[in-house]
């Protein structure tokens, strides 16, 4: 089952009902697999319901892809388990590592974005596409550090990952207005230099300014609606590139199902502009 | 910072993140990094997201000692074990363990079984599928058949007996602190059974004879050995009562019969 470019949901088990009887106009939900990693039980029960009515998307974030060793196998072997049970439209990671020396850390972690970690980051991804079988997609993370040595721009440098392993881009554009704050870029520039055509997925998803240092500092913490900049950037991304699949993520102060899904329907729109301009 | 391989920034990265907040006056390669604000933030995620885990996987420990309790203790067991595995919603494994050496927590005694309930709980929930052994399979069986037959626990069924506390009632009122339980606590040993024949985990009560019966079977004994180790923990135990007891909660997911034959259920 393929995802039209259209709008769909990061899927958390307190939504299961209301996303079971969501109506299935283009609908399509976005998990992350290693909360599905279990040998049995009612969780997986869930998700085969919802894949049987509507196309999946599994978002890791614990390969650990820019980790400076290979990706764990028994960690991918449960990912490709996943995939082969319930074929998902999209499969993404992030270009961060999490997991080092055999501890799993719950968070995406930043590097200096050398050849050297280039080459190795292209190995890793090129191995996970090969144990997967299938294309995946790498997202751009949120910063909150400036770190000395890097060797490459960010773009160049996912652009080239491309290139090289044949994976395909998920342009999350609420990091990019997060790193670009905190960083002191500009966001519209990240937005336009992007290559569209690598671009498999989009996210948009809420942040919240540091309790201690306000808004110099945003965190990236999906538990919060999607800010109106961030929409401005979206609708400026899809204007070049033109529709894609775009996911509306949250991840805490979960509101009710209705306002999720009035988000995605403000995604949807977006997503059908440069239809209608073309028409 | 320039010059460093990705592995090396890594290992010093992974020492920052463990280092308590304040701590970063080391000369680490990484201070430049450690001494900007946006280090916290990884520092906070990676602390949050462990011990939000921990707090959803034991919430019967969480509502005994009160959420700010739990927190900072958990956040001491995170520090001391990051998850090995990214599934968050089995981390925590040796948190019982931790809380019965933990010195704050040492006149709370019943802790750390409450918590390896609430452990035992993720496993039942996270256990592999299997159809539990109905009781007409059994009920088939001639006595000496039935003698020589193995009964191997549910993938899902974990059990303890605990011998001077009241650990299963405790749990079960944290557990589920809506159910209208108001009886007084009787101080005595109990024993409980946590299983996941059909969707849902359940608890039974056990006495120290279904406990022992139960272990006789995971270890591959027959119905004639499991028999006997409930007797050893209790002489009156009433053997019949306890088998319909087991079979009714779904205790058993597969029927060995002596000619090495197998039946499901």
């Amino acid at each position: 089952m393929l995802i039209v470019p259209s709008a769909g949901l990061g899927l958390k088990p307190e939504y299961f009902e209301d996303a079971l009887a969501a109506p299935a106009d283009g609908l399509w939900f976005e998990v992350h697999p290693e909360n599905y990693m279990v040998a049995g039980g009612p969780r997986l029960g869930w998700l085969e319901a919802i894949r049987a009515r509507h196309p999946l998307s599994l978002h890791g974030v614990a390969l650990s892809l820019a980790a400076d060793a290979p990706p764990d196998a028994a960690h991918l072997e449960r990912l490709a388990a996943l995939v082969g049970r319930f074929e998902p439209a999209l499969v993404s990671e992030h270009l961060a590592w999490s997991t080092w020396q055999g501890a799993y850390r719950p968070d995406l972690l930043p590097f200096p974005r050398t050849s050297a970690a280039l080459a190795r980051i292209a190995e890793n991804v090129e191995r996970a596409q090969e144990a997967l079988g299938r294309r995946i997609a790498l997202e751009n993370p949120s910063h909150y550090l400036a770190i000395d040595g890097h060797e490459w721009d960010e773009i160049d440098f996912l652009e080239t990952l491309a290139r090289r392993t044949g994976c395909a881009l998920l342009l999350d554009v609420n990091n990019v207005y997060v790193s670009a704050r905190n960083l002191g870029l500009s966001a519209d520039a990240y937005v336009d230099a992007f290559p569209g055509a690598l671009v498999a997925e989009i996210h948009l998803a809420g942040h919240t300014a540091d309790p201690a240092l306000g808004a110099d500092l945003l965190v990236d913490s999906h538990d919060a609606p999607v800010d109106p900049a961030v929409w401005a950037l979206y609708a400026r991304l899809i204007a070049r590139i033109g529709p894609r699949p775009t996911l509306i993520e949250r991840d805490g102060n979960l509101p009710a199902f209705e306002v999720l899904m009035a988000e995605r329907a403000r995604a949807a729109a977006v997503l059908r502009a440069p239809l209608l301009r073309a028409a | 910072m320039t010059g460093v391989s990705l592995g090396r920034f890594q290992d010093a990265f992974a020492r920052a993140l463990r280092a308590p907040a304040g701590a970063e006056t080391c000369a680490s390669e990484l201070a430049r990094l450690v001494a900007q604000p946006g280090f916290a933030v990884y520092r906070n995620t990676v602390m949050k997201g462990c011990i939000d885990a921990l707090q959803a996987n034991y919430p019967a420990v969480s509502r005994l000692v009160g959420e700010e309790w739990f927190r900072a203790a958990a956040a001491v067991f995170a520090r001391m074990h990051l998850p090995r595995n990214p599934t968050l919603a089995v981390y925590g494994e040796d948190f019982p363990h931790f809380l019965a050496e933990f010195a704050p927590a040492a006149e709370l005694t019943y802790l750390p079984g409450v918590a390896r309930l609430d452990r035992f709980w993720t496993e039942a929930h996270t256990a592999a599928d299997e159809a539990a052994v109905e009781a007409a399979a059994v009920a088939r069986l001639a006595p000496d058949a039935l003698a020589r037959a193995v009964l191997r626990p549910h993938a899902s069924a974990r059990w303890a007996w605990f011998e001077a506390q009241p650990i299963a009632t405790i749990w079960r009122r944290n557990r589920y602190p809506g159910d209208e339980d108001e009886a007084e606590l009787a101080w005595c040993g109990e024993g409980v059974l946590l299983v996941r024949p059909r969707g849902r985990v359940e608890n039974v009560a056990l006495d120290a004879a279904g406990c022992a019966f139960l272990d006789a079977c995971a270890a591959g004994g027959t119905l004639g050995d499991a028999a006997s180790a409930a007797l050893a923990a209790d002489g009156q135990a009433d053997l019949a009562r306890l088998m319909a007891q087991l079979l009714e909660a779904g205790a058993f997911g597969r029927l060995e019969l002596p000619d090495h034959s197998t039946e499901e259920r």
